[in-house]
């Protein structure tokens, strides 16, 4: 299904000679001089040995892996949206300021927050600064100092405590009950030191907190914040939104919910909303309309400053744009089809025999505990490897923590009933294999088991290492 | 659907968001949906609001229209490229690996570092980062940056190191626009030098920078230019622990994102390095394969204790950087290095001419910075209505100052017709 080539490093591929013109006083560069004949094909044979969404089913859980539709693509080649430059006059560049400025208008009513900025670049991004505007919120209170601990559930992503950890705070994890926030555990700890508490709701076991009301009630009863990590909010599209569940500062991934394609890893955006109490310290700069035109406007006092070099991923923030105009009020089905899928295919594999912990209702993705394997003498990362021989991309493995042999599944709206039939299938099918196939796997893809450990202890990290002049 | 519903028993969709509390529940205020065509629609009616590099040539610095060869686009738009996750099953992404892998390889050859990441999110995030690894390694307090660096990009060093407990200081230019080199300072994590600097200036005071890093006992991080690496030496050459910049190569400019955080180093530090770094190993018949590694510094495993929040990064313009380099070669990199500052220095000769001044001497890449004999706002005005965007006033530093940047995009035509303007529209205001 995926080809394989014994692809030389671009470096071993044989070109003319370099040349050093008048005028050049570094005498070596040691990047080779190909035909576009032997790139284009060097990169072709490249993408040959990768799996992307539109090979096949992949269910990777937490990650949103839906179909990146092709408009968006279209969209986001635009000249005029493509060589413009961020500094240019405001006047030159209304289109630009006019879809960001729409574009936070449409993430306000979906999170149900009064105030956007679009320019954290990723996830990750925007927790940091949701977490910063959180310091500055309670510097502007005199309860700088005070505040120093953030709350994160042991389900957490580990993104929120490494965020919660660069903004200058203490995190205090919290063991979760049943899958849920375990309502004695956080009354513990809540107090006049804690500055938020960092949930994700449905959380990473796509449980859906129903108690999150009281949870709010709690945090604000000691003068806390709620952060809502939006990485699951492909779940309650126009079922519920962060802010009537109570969240103050709110972070989404527009390269999950939004439909914007991942990229191999980024570019992703991770766009900030807040209720009102917060807007002032959103990054500068913030875009205003006035007199039909709009305006950037750095004269924020409060604001916390800059996070990034200009406004964010535009060509994202473009492509989540269209997604959302695309889509409209048809976002609430994209949530119930999502919500669907991943409930029919949890049904199907609790049949097949597999132990999905905590009984009852998913939302958009559940987490299989594959523990019993392991008297076989296997591991989840064993039935993932075996997966890919029968052409799907494993779903996330060793995630979250709290599940022992975690295997993390999300089918997201866009797969048929057909490919997840064929995924139970195909995981019934390696229940029944003989152990050593499974423990080899696998089998068919470009290599074979890739010797991660050797890749730790003997890093080689650039073509230098290996190729011998 | 009904079929779906009936395996789960359940009447209707409603049912599987039953945990919601009722108080919590809403609904959607959206218009549409919209077929294809109506979303291209509205959307090329708003954007052609912008006016282009194309329609309009613009002398702006920092971020600056390149050509980008169509092998580049072909390549970023495979979709086993752009539509893929991270490559944490490296059975199904050796195609991303080996050319992340090679990405770093490309970083390290061009900045002289031994390891490269794949990526921070742009040369802004990646100076805080820089810093925070300083400040990790050798535990101290103070950043030192030159006074002339774009203040975006001071803004956001301030985010990330003021909450580590670092503090940045400030050091002044000298009369030849470059950083003073003699400070005083203790408790020193790290100087931060860029190469070329803020005003597009060539440093090479390659001795003396390496002098003050070891008199501070300080990191040296370097901020550099990509392309102008091609031509002039690599900031190895004068002691750099870390070197930052961004990665436009390939990358269109997109109204400012996405960038490309570029984030290398030595290899003694590569275990305090932030983000996602890919390495080469076999597999289990001994065959060459890549996997990402060294992962234990990240937040996916490490949670608190990472060295960086960082997950998603820019991985795709990675691909598109390194696409552009391979397409290019080391021949064609110093070509269009080249290009640039001869057009650099072109329209630097013609402003001069219609009466600016240059007020630093020196060598220059492709950004200089020039005075106006008078207050430039109004003619600034009138030029855009004319259908030229100026560089970028730079009244703080220099008075009536502009930085400007040219390429190998601004012809001879294109340079001359402002220039005209520019001279016609000085002499008018007289």
């Amino acid at each position: 299904m995926m080809a394989k080539y014994d692809e030389p490093l671009l470096i071993e591929i044989e070109g003319e000679e370099s040349i050093i013109p008048e005028g050049v006083e570094r005498k070596s560069l040691n990047i080779p001089n190909l035909s576009e004949r032997e790139v284009m094909k060097h990169f072709l044979h490249l993408s040959q040995m990768n799996y992307g969404v539109d090979t096949g089913f992949y269910p990777l859980g937490s990650c949103t892996m839906k179909y990146n539709m092709k408009l968006l693509e279209r969209v986001a080649r635009y000249e005029k949206a493509l060589y413009t430059h961020p500094l240019q006059h405001e006047k030159s560049v209304q289109g630009s300021m006019e879809i960001m400025y729409h574009l936070e208008r449409l993430l306000c009513e979906i999170t149900g927050m009064d105030a956007f900025t679009l320019q954290p670049c990723a996830g990750a991004h925007g927790e940091f600064t949701g977490m910063l505007i959180a310091r500055a919120y309670f510097e502007s209170i005199g309860e700088g100092e005070t505040r120093r601990e953030v709350i994160v559930p042991d389900s957490a992503h580990g993104t929120n405590p490494a965020s919660a950890r660069m903004a200058g705070f203490e995190v205090v994890e919290i063991p979760s009950k049943e899958g849920r926030v375990d309502m004695d555990a956080l009354r513990h700890v809540l107090s006049e030191r804690t500055a938020a508490f960092m949930l994700t709701n449905p959380n990473t076991l796509g449980i859906f907190e129903r108690e999150i009301l009281e949870i709010s009630r709690e945090v604000k009863k000691v003068g806390a914040l709620l952060y809502y990590d939006g990485a699951n909010l492909n779940a309650i599209m126009g079922k519920t939104k962060p802010g009537i569940m109570g969240f103050d500062i709110v972070h989404v991934n527009l390269h999950k919910t939004f439909g914007t394609p991942h990229g191999g890893g980024g570019p992703g955006s991770g766009p900030v909303g807040v209720k009102r109490h917060l807007e002032k310290f959103l990054p500068v700069p913030r875009i205003e309309k006035k007199d039909g035109e709009y305006h950037f406007n750095y004269d924020l006092p409060h604001s916390i400053g800059k996070v990034s070099e200009f406004y964010g991923n535009f060509a994202v923030l473009l492509k989540a744009y269209a997604y959302i105009l695309k889509k409209g009020k048809e976002l609430e089905r994209v949530t119930e089809r999502a919500v669907l899928n991943a409930n029919y295919l949890m049904k199907k594999l609790r049949e097949a025999g597999y132990n999905v912990p905590h009984p009852g209702r998913r939302m958009h993705e559940f987490v299989i505990s594959l523990s019993d394997i392991k008297e076989k003498g296997l591991r989840a990362m064993d039935v993932a490897k075996r997966l890919l021989d029968y052409g799907f991309h494993p779903p996330t493995v060793y995630f979250p923590l709290i599940v022992d042999e975690a295997f993390m599944v999300e089918p997201t709206e866009d797969e048929t009933r057909e490919s997840m039939d064929a995924f139970v299938d195909a995981m019934k099918k390696i229940r029944e294999e003989d152990v050593e196939i499974v423990k080899n796997a696998p089998h068919t893809m470009p290599v074979a088991r890739v010797n991660e450990a050797k890749a730790v202890k003997e890093p080689i990290l650039t073509w230098k290492d290996i190729v011998v002049e | 659907m009904k079929d779906m519903l009936d395996y789960l028993g359940i009447k209707s969709v409603d049912e599987l968001f039953d945990e919601i509390p009722s108080e919590a529940k809403s609904s959607l205020n959206l218009p549409g949906p919209m077929d294809d065509m109506e979303v291209e629609a509205r959307i090329k009616k708003i954007l052609d609001k912008n006016i282009s590099f194309f329609d309009m040539p613009s002398f702006l610095p920092i971020i600056k229209a390149h050509y980008i060869p169509p092998v580049v686009d072909e390549i970023v738009s495979r979709q086993e490229f752009y539509t893929s996750y991270t490559p944490y099953q490296p059975e199904a992404s050796q195609g991303i690996l080996q050319a992340m892998f090679e990405y770093q390889s490309v970083i390290a050859e061009l900045t002289g570092m031994d390891v490269a990441n794949v990526s921070m999110y742009d040369s802004a995030t990646a100076l805080g980062e820089a810093a925070l690894m300083a400040h990790r390694i050798n535990r101290k307090k103070k950043i030192v940056i030159p006074r002339n660096i774009f203040w975006h990009k001071k803004s956001v060093l301030a985010n990330y190191v003021k909450r580590a407990g670092m503090e940045i200081v400030e050091v002044d230019y000298g009369e030849d626009g470059r950083m003073v080199l003699d400070f005083d300072g203790q408790d020193v994590a790290a100087i931060y030098v860029e190469n070329p600097n803020f005003f597009g200036l060539i440093d090479k005071r390659y001795g003396e920078i390496e002098e003050i890093k070891e008199r501070m006992d300080a990191m040296l991080i370097a901020g550099i230019d990509p392309l102008s690496l091609s031509i002039f030496n690599p900031p190895s050459h004068y002691g750099a622990d870390i070197v930052i910049g961004d990665g436009y190569l390939g990358n269109p400019m997109n109204f400012g994102g996405p960038l490309l955080g570029i984030f290398a180093c030595r290899r003694e530090f590569v275990r305090q390095m932030p983000g996602k770094i890919v390495g080469a190993t076999v597999d289990s018949n001994g065959k060459r394969a890549f996997c990402m590694t060294l992962q234990t510094r990240e937040q996916h495993i490490r949670r608190g204790r990472a060295t960086s929040n960082i997950c998603s990064n820019q991985a795709l313009c990675c691909i598109a950087f390194l696409a552009y380099v391979a397409a290019m070669g080391s021949n064609g990199l110093r070509k269009v290095a080249l290009k640039n500052m001869e057009n650099a220095r072109y329209m630097a000769e013609g402003m001069k001419k219609i009466g600016f001044d240059m007020p630093f001497d020196g060598e220059f890449f492709n950004e200089f910075v020039v005075s106006a004999p008078k207050n430039m706002e109004e003619i600034n005005d009138k030029l855009l209505s004319q259908g030229i965007q100026m560089g970028l006033p730079i009244n703080e530093f220099v008075e009536n100052g502009i930085l400007m940047g040219v390429t190998e995009m601004h012809t001879k035509e294109m340079m001359d017709g402002a220039l005209e303007k520019i001279r016609h529209l000085m002499e008018g205001e007289e």
